[in-house]
């Protein structure tokens, strides 16, 4: 006999999710449902034996060696000498001159460092998207409806605008993950090649774009007005620069 | 390769590295075997270590494991395509990873529910694994695939249908019962 109880019921009453009210209305049902009492007791079985059976698989110390030995390198151990006051002072200058250098080149190497783990996040979650049914959380056009569906989910005004008059059509918008951080992402198409720009809040200051090409695809990522902007496709660079143009002029 | 900042370091072994099994669990069953897990799991903790600072404070489990997810959903695009594109109705059976491990006891009922779960679609695979095995909550769920909780529910009620039949069939269920 099939009923009313959904499905969903059930499983959030097995799996304690109910509320207490929710909850004591299901167990009133449950004396005098065999439906609901013979699934209860399929999931309970079934959960019995997922756990019995022990498959969780924890790290082996192999991959828990490797990680240690990423967090803390082992510095170069040193020759154990006595070295006399002027080895000591030639090791000083010697600091001091490499403290200077990385000084003044490390934040360049640095962002560049930045810029490459970016790219390769960026490319991987274009090319996420370009698996079927994964490109849009929202399927439209319109500015204000696409504009609605992120004000729950983001916490940055995002500039979203179509630019189907120059060629730059807005087929909608979804939320991705990047660096482990939540952020939108709008989805142009331009000639029939995807477009995605990525977009997120950041305290750096403005930057003029940097771009580079990954896996076949073309990035650009800028910063503007407390924004950064990442577009990612395999559109020609010229049209990524136009679409980037379109939109820090909307910014 | 940048160094580690002091204070990254501090946060990245009190926050991150106590998850360490549960990220090697997921991508153990997302991958279905343990040497691309191993890999896959040192990139996405790395990774992970890279972007602490993305990491303001919350779940620090829901954090990583997301992390891993997609970074094994990465690497199935590149390397096993047709693993992702498989619906759940289709009739297409995924070869279980032939382990060693899964070959000695391919025979007995541990066996049989490996084989079970690991050809379930990755979809609906990973939230009976972050359910059953890692004990999180449906929003838990929600937050480390980016799926609707809705959609966490109706995914989780298919994939346990789906190994039930799965172990029932194989008539085998007084059995496990037993293990």
């Amino acid at each position: 006999m099939k009923c009313d109880f959904t499905d969903s019921l059930l499983q959030g009453y097995f799996d304690g999710e109910l509320s207490g009210r929710r909850a004591a209305e299901f167990e009133r049902h449950l004396q005098h449902c065999d439906h609901c009492a013979s699934e209860l007791v399929d999931l309970d079985w079934l959960s019995g034996a997922l756990r019995l059976t022990q498959l969780y698989v924890p790290a082996p110390a192999s991959l828990r060696r490797k990680i240690d030995a990423y967090v803390h390198p082992k510095a170069p151990t040193a020759a154990p000498s006595q070295p006399l006051l002027w080895h000591w002072l030639a090791a000083a200058a010697a600091l001091l001159v490499v403290a200077i250098v990385l000084w003044r080149v490390s934040p360049e190497l640095r962002s560049d460092d930045y810029q490459a783990e970016l790219a390769g996040e960026i490319v991987d979650a274009h090319l996420r998207s370009l698996q079927p049914g994964h490109m849009t959380g929202i399927a439209s056009n319109d500015e204000r409806v696409i504009k609605g569906w992120f004000d729950t989910k983001v916490k940055f005004a995002l500039p979203i605008r179509d630019f189907a008059g120059a060629g730059f059509v807005l087929n909608g918008g979804r939320v991705d993950v990047i660096e482990g951080r939540s952020v939108a992402v709008l989805v142009y198409e331009h000639n029939g090649h995807p477009i995605n720009v990525f977009m997120w809040a950041t305290q750096e200051p403005d930057t003029s774009p940097r771009t580079g090409s990954r896996q076949g695809f073309q990035w650009v990522d800028w910063r503007k007005n407390k924004m950064e902007f990442c577009a990612v496709s395999d559109a020609f660079p010229a049209d990524l620069e136009l679409l980037r143009q379109l939109i820090n002029s909307s910014v | 390769m940048s160094e580690l900042e002091p204070e990254d370091r501090m946060r990245f072994e009190q926050l991150v590295l106590p998850h360490i099994d549960a990220a090697f669990n997921l991508a153990r069953w997302l991958l279905r075997g343990r040497t691309d897990a191993e890999d896959v799991a040192q990139e996405a903790l790395l990774r992970a270590c890279r972007f602490i600072r993305g990491f303001h404070g919350g779940d620090a489990r829901a954090w990583l494991l997301q992390i891993v997810r997609n970074t094994c959903y990465t690497w199935l695009e590149k390397n096993r395509p047709m693993e992702l594109s498989m619906e759940f109705d289709e009739e297409i059976h995924l070869q279980a990873s032939a382990t060693p491990e899964t070959l000695a006891i391919s025979g007995d009922d541990r066996g049989r529910l490996i084989l079970a779960l690991e050809t379930l679609p990755p979809r609906f695979r990973e939230v009976l694994v972050l359910r059953e095995l890692e004990g999180c909550t449906y929003k838990e769920i929600a937050a480390i695939t980016s799926l609707p909780i809705g959609t966490v529910m109706s995914s989780l009620s298919r994939a346990r249908r789906q190994l039930y039949s799965a172990l029932a069939n194989s008539s085998q269920k007084g059995a496990v019962r037993e293990v």
